[in-house]
C-alpha cells in the first residue's frame, strides 16, 4: 500500500458515490439500533428499489443526537430526520428531490453548529465496516505517510507538539508517554487500547468504535510505528458486541488491504492487532489491572511505578492510550501539530467527546472545542433541562468526578479548571442533574457504585468505600447524625490519599462535591430528617424518634 | 477536698471487668479514699445519681433497656469510661449481630428449653437489632480496652483520671488484653 | 571486571541513610532500625502494596508512597511518622476491624496477632466506624488447620506463600471488593482441596484466620521467620 492506491481506493469509491443522486445514511449505532433502525434501513431499501430513484442506502455510526433516534441524514441536501420508523421510509423516499418530510426534519442548528468533529469527523457519514469508506475520507493516509515518509521520533514530535492530552481521563501527555515507551528498552512491546469504558452514562468510547474503528486502528498503528511496537491490543467491554464485531470486521479488512500485518507499505514495520473482551469491571480501565486482565490474571491494579511504559504486558514496554485518545492521532498527523494546538486551551488542546445524559433534552454524543463553557454544553448543546425543572448539578468524570452546580457553569472545559471545580473531566460522561435530584442520593448511587466495583485488593477502597456507603445510607435514611458526616468527611481523606489506584483515590470524590456544593442538602438530611429534593424516604427514622429501633 | 463521685455500670457484659476492677486487691482501699462509688452492682443504690464525676461503663448496648440506662448515664456523668471491650467494641455480646436476635432467642427459649418453650416479652427487656458499643449512642470520654482490663490497668488508669496526671492508654492495654 | 554497586543515599525521619539501588524503603528503613508498620508484607514474599499502612511522605511529592513497594532514590527525603501518617493507619485499622468479625478475646491469635499488635502500637482503642458485622462461614475441614473468613483481613500472605513458596496454588480469591473472599482451589473446602498440608499458610497468616488445629495462641505464635531463609537456601542450591 502507497499514498497512490490510497488515493485510487477513495477516487473509486467517491465515483461509486457519484452515481447516485442522494444518499440516505441511516445511524445504526447501539441507540438507534435498539429503536429497529436496521428495519427502517430494510424499509429504506425497499422504498428506493420500488420508487426507481437513484438513490442509495448507507449503514452508518452515530450521528450524535441519540435522543432523537433512529435518525436518517440525507446527503448531499444535508436534511436530518428524527425519530424515524420504518413506517417513515416510503414518505422520506419520497421527498427526495422534492421538499424535505416536514414533520420528520429535525432543526437543531444550535445542537450542531457549536460542536467541533475531530474525532467525530466520520461517524454518521460512512460505513463503519467499509474500510474503503474510510479511506475515502482521507483514512489511513496519515499512517501511510508516517510510515514511508516520517522517523518514528518525528512522529513522537508532532503528537508532543500538538499538545494532545489522554482521554482516558488522567490527562497525561500523549507526546510524553509514547516517548517513555520508544525510549524503553527490549525489542518487544505493546499497544493496548483502552476500551474499558465503564462509568455509568458513558459511552463515547462505544460509539466510536461503533462507527469509525478504523480511525483507532490507524491511531494504533500509528502509535506501534512511533513507539516500536508490533503486537496492539483493543480491550473492550463484552457488553459492547456491536462495537466489537464492527472491530472484528475492521481488522479483517486491514489485514487484507494490507495495512496490518507484515511488511506494512512494504516497509519493514510490522503490526498486528488482538481483541481481548473485558467482563465488565470497571476497576479493569485502570491500566496496571487491564494488563492483568489482557494477561488472563484476576483483574487487579499493581503499585506503580513500574509504570506499564517500562514493564507492561508481560513486562514489557507497553503503551497504554484510551481509544478517543487514538482517535486523535491521525488528524494530527494529517493536518499538523499546529492545526490541533489552534483548538481549545493553553494546555487543554484539541476537542474532546462527551456523552450528555441525565435530565437533558438533546441526550447524546457531542464533539466540543476545549475551552467551551459547561453552560454552552449544557444549554445551548444540550438544549437545557427539559419539562421545565430546573438545572441543579452536571456530574462530570463517572463515579470518579464530582457534582458542578449552575454557579460554576460558566468554567471552561479543561482539565484543570474541572479538577479546581471539584470533578475531573474523566473519560466525558455528562449527567444532568435537575431540581428532582437529591445530592446526597447521587452521591450514595456512585459510592455505591465504587463500593462494587472495587476490586478488594486495598483496603481503603474495598472496606473504606464500603463505610461510607453505610454512613450515606444513614443519613439517606435519616439516621444520619453530624458525627456520621464528620466521620464521612474523615473517610474520604484516606480513602483519597491512600487507596492504590485510581478508583479508590477518587472514590471520594462525589461526596466530597456535593459536600462542597449542596452541604445544606446533607445538613437537612441529618438536622431536619427532610430531603429538599424528596427523594430520601426518611419513614424509618420518623418513627424511630417517636420509639427506639427494636427487634426488627 | 471533696471525693469524687465514682459509678460503675454493668450493661451487656460478663461482669469480668468488674471482677478485675476488685482485683486491685488493697489498691482499693487507697481508691476509696479519693472517689465514693456512688452507684454499682456492688452497692446497694437502685437509681443513677443525678451527679456523677466518672462512670465507668462495662458492657455493650444490647437491649433497649441499655439503651435508655446509656442515655442517663451520659446525662449525668462528667467523665464517661467505656470499661473493656465489650463497652467498646461489642466483644462477645455481638457476636449474635450477624444471624440476628431473633435466632439467639429462638435457641435460648425454644430449642434449648425443655419446658414452656416460648419467648419471653415481659421481664426480659427487648434486643435491639444489633449489639452495638457504647460510643454509637453516647459520646464516651475514655476508652479502656482489655478482656477484662487487668487490675494493673484499672488502677493506674483510675489513679490518672482521678488525679488529673496525663494517661498513655495504649501503653497499659488493648483489644483482648 | 569487578561487579559495582550503585549506592544511594538518602534520609529517612531525618536520619542520613545509603542503601543499594533498587532496594524499598521499607528494606532501607529496617537495616536502619526504623520501624514502618506493615500487614501485607511478609519477608520472603513478593510485595503487592495493598494494605496501605507502610505509607511515607516523600519531601516534595504530594501522594504518600507505599514504602513496601516504592524504591529509594538518591536524595529522598522520607517522612514515616506524623500526623497525617498516623491518622491514615488508624482509620485503616479500624476499617478491618469494622469489616468482618474479629473478636480479639475468643480469637486463637489473641497476644499473637499483627491485627491486635498494630492497633495497640498505632494507638486504636476504639473504632468509630459502625460495624459491619457480615456472616461468614468457618471452614473446618481440614484435618490439620481451620480457616475462619471472620478473622480474614485480605492480606493475601497465604495466597503467596502457597503460590510462591509451596508452589501448590491452593488459595486465592474470589468475588470482588467487601464480598472478597480467600478459597481453597476453585471454591472447595480446604480438607478436600489440593492442599500438601505444609502449613506455611498458617504461619503467614498474620491473624487467627488461619491456625493449626492443636494449639491455641499462646501455645504458639506464628512464626513466618524461615521464609527469607528457605528462599536463600533455594538460590543457593
Amino acid at each position: 500500500m502507497n499514498i497512490e492506491e490510497l488515493e485510487q481506493i477513495a477516487e473509486s469509491v467517491w465515483l461509486e458515490n457519484d452515481k447516485f443522486d442522494q444518499e440516505i445514511n441511516v445511524c445504526m449505532g447501539t441507540g438507534c439500533l435498539s429503536q429497529h433502525s436496521d428495519q427502517l434501513k430494510d424499509a429504506l431499501a425497499k422504498a428506493v428499489t420500488a420508487s426507481g430513484k437513484n438513490a442509495f442506502v448507507r449503514r452508518t455510526g452515530c450521528m450524535g443526537l441519540c435522543a432523537a433516534g433512529p435518525l436518517v441524514l440525507v446527503d448531499p441536501d444535508e436534511i436530518l430526520y428524527q425519530h424515524v420508523n420504518a413506517s417513515h421510509a416510503e414518505a422520506v423516499v419520497a421527498s427526495l428531490g422534492a421538499e424535505p418530510v416536514k414533520e420528520l426534519q429535525c432543526d437543531l442548528r444550535e445542537h450542531f453548529d457549536q460542536q467541533v468533529h475531530v474525532v467525530l469527523e466520520n461517524s454518521g457519514h460512512i460505513d463503519p465496516e467499509r474500510i474503503d469508506d474510510y479511506i475515502a475520507r482521507d483514512g489511513y493516509l496519515a499512517l501511510v505517510t508516517a510510515l514511508t515518509e516520517m522517523k518514528p521520533q518525528d512522529v513522537i514530535k508532532q503528537i508532543t507538539e500538538s499538545g494532545l492530552r489522554g482521554r482516558g481521563g488522567g490527562g497525561y501527555p500523549t507526546g510524553l508517554k509514547w516517548g517513555t515507551v520508544a525510549k524503553a528498552g527490549g525489542d518487544v512491546k505493546y499497544v493496548i487500547c483502552n476500551g474499558d469504558e465503564g462509568d455509568p452514562g458513558a459511552f463515547m468510547d462505544r460509539s466510536v468504535l461503533e462507527s469509525d474503528p478504523q480511525r483507532v486502528l490507524e491511531g494504533m498503528a500509528i502509535a506501534a510505528y512511533a513507539v516500536g511496537a508490533s503486537k496492539g491490543y483493543v480491550y473492550v467491554r463484552a457488553e459492547y458486541p456491536l462495537a466489537v464485531s464492527r472491530l472484528t470486521a475492521c481488522l479483517r479488512d486491514a489485514r487484507r488491504r494490507g495495512l496490518l500485518g507484515n511488511n506494512i507499505c512494504n516497509t519493514p514495520f510490522n503490526f498486528d492487532v488482538e481483541i481481548r473482551l473485558g467482563a465488565g469491571a470497571f476497576v479493569c480501565g485502570e491500566e496496571t489491572a487491564l494488563i492483568a486482565s489482557i494477561e488472563g490474571r484476576r483483574g487487579m491494579p499493581k503499585p506503580r511505578p513500574p509504570y506499564p511504559a517500562v514493564s507492561g504486558l508481560w513486562g514489557r514496554p507497553t503503551l497504554i492510550n484510551n481509544v478517543e485518545t487514538f482517535a486523535n492521532i491521525a488528524p494530527i498527523l494529517r493536518k499538523g501539530a499546529k492545526w490541533f494546538a489552534s483548538q481549545g486551551t493553553e494546555k487543554s488542546k484539541g476537542t474532546k467527546v462527551f456523552a450528555l445524559t441525565g435530565k437533558i433534552t438533546n441526550t447524546g454524543l457531542v464533539e466540543v472545542p476545549m475551552g467551551i463553557t459547561l453552560r454552552k454544553i449544557i444549554e445551548g448543546i444540550g438544549g437545557g433541562v427539559p419539562d421545565g425543572h430546573k438545572f441543579k448539578a452536571v456530574q462530570t468524570g463517572g463515579p470518579s468526578g464530582g457534582c458542578i452546580p449552575e454557579e460554576h457553569l460558566d468554567i471552561e472545559v479543561s482539565y484543570e479548571s474541572l479538577i479546581q471545580a471539584g470533578s475531573m473531566m474523566g473519560s466525558g460522561g455528562m449527567i444532568v442533574m435537575d431540581d428532582t435530584s437529591c445530592m446526597v442520593n447521587v452521591a450514595r448511587f456512585f459510592i455505591e457504585f465504587c463500593m462494587t466495583e472495587s476490586c478488594g485488593k486495598c483496603i481503603p477502597c474495598r472496606a473504606g468505600t464500603a463505610q461510607m456507603y453505610t454512613l450515606l445510607t444513614r443519613i439517606c435514611t435519616g439516621a444520619g447524625t453530624m458525627d456520621d458526616l464528620n466521620l464521612l468527611v474523615d473517610l474520604c481523606g484516606t480513602i483519597k490519599e491512600t487507596s492504590l489506584c485510581g478508583l479508590g483515590q477518587t472514590a471520594p470524590n462525589p461526596v466530597l462535591s456535593t459536600l462542597r456544593y449542596f452541604k445544606n442538602e446533607y445538613i437537612e438530611h441529618i438536622m431536619h430528617k427532610r430531603c429538599p429534593a424528596g427523594v430520601c424516604n426518611m419513614k424509618a427514622a420518623l418513627a424511630a424518634e417517636h420509639g427506639l429501633e427494636v427487634l426488627a | 477536698m471533696s471525693k469524687l463521685k465514682l459509678a460503675t455500670v454493668w450493661l451487656d457484659g460478663c461482669s469480668g471487668c468488674h471482677m478485675s476492677f476488685l482485683d486491685m486487691d488493697e489498691r482499693l482501699l487507697a481508691l476509696a479514699e479519693l472517689v465514693d462509688v456512688v452507684y454499682s452492682p456492688i452497692v446497694d443504690t437502685k437509681e443513677f445519681p443525678d451527679q456523677v464525676d466518672i462512670a465507668l461503663v462495662e458492657g455493650a448496648v444490647a437491649s433497649v433497656d441499655d439503651e435508655k440506662k446509656i442515655k442517663k448515664i451520659r446525662a449525668h456523668s462528667k467523665l464517661l469510661v467505656a470499661m473493656g471491650d465489650c463497652a467498646i467494641a461489642g466483644n462477645v455480646p455481638s457476636m449474635r449481630n450477624p444471624i440476628g436476635p431473633t435466632a439467639i432467642l429462638e435457641r435460648a427459649y425454644i430449642e434449648n428449653a425443655d419446658e414452656q418453650q416460648q419467648i419471653p416479652c415481659i421481664v426480659v427487656p427487648q434486643l435491639l437489632r444489633t449489639v452495638r458499643p457504647i460510643h454509637e449512642f453516647v459520646k464516651v470520654d475514655v476508652y479502656l480496652p482489655g478482656c477484662p482490663p487487668s487490675a494493673d490497668t484499672f488502677h493506674t488508669a483510675l489513679t490518672a483520671l482521678v488525679t488529673g496526671e496525663p494517661l498513655d492508654i495504649p501503653a497499659l492495654t488493648r483489644f483482648g488484653a | 571486571m569487578s561487579a559495582t554497586v550503585d549506592v544511594k543515599t538518602l534520609v529517612i525521619d531525618g536520619e542520613n541513610v545509603s542503601a543499594r539501588a533498587g532496594q524499598t524503603i521499607l528494606e532501607v528503613a529496617k537495616e536502619n532500625g526504623i520501624e514502618i508498620p506493615t500487614l501485607c508484607h511478609l519477608d520472603g514474599l513478593t510485595d503487592v502494596g495493598a494494605c496501605r499502612l507502610c505509607m511515607v511522605e516523600i519531601k516534595g511529592l504530594n501522594k504518600l508512597l507505599p514504602a513496601c513497594v516504592a524504591t529509594v532514590e538518591e536524595g529522598m527525603e522520607v517522612t514515616t511518622k506524623s500526623e497525617r501518617l498516623l491518622k491514615h493507619r488508624r482509620t485503616i485499622l479500624e476499617m478491618l476491624f469494622a469489616e468482618r468479625n474479629h473478636i480479639c478475646s475468643v480469637c486463637v491469635a489473641n497476644g499473637n496477632c499483627e491485627l491486635q499488635a498494630l492497633a495497640q502500637s498505632q494507638g486504636v482503642t476504639h473504632v468509630r466506624l459502625p460495624y459491619r458485622n457480615p456472616e461468614l462461614t468457618v471452614d473446618a475441614s481440614h484435618e490439620r488447620f481451620t480457616a475462619d473468613h471472620n478473622r480474614c483481613i485480605l492480606c493475601t500472605r497465604c495466597v503467596r506463600v502457597c503460590a510462591e513458596v509451596e508452589g501448590a496454588h491452593v488459595w486465592d480469591l474470589m468475588g470482588r471488593g467487601i464480598d472478597t473472599m480467600i478459597i481453597s482451589d476453585l471454591h472447595e473446602n480446604w480438607g478436600s482441596s489440593s492442599c500438601t498440608r505444609c502449613g506455611k499458610c498458617v504461619q503467614a497468616c498474620p491473624t487467627g484466620a488461619l491456625f493449626d488445629k492443636s494449639k491455641i495462641g499462646a501455645d504458639q505464635p506464628k512464626n513466618p521467620d524461615f521464609l527469607p531463609y528457605l528462599n536463600m537456601m533455594r538460590e543457593a542450591q
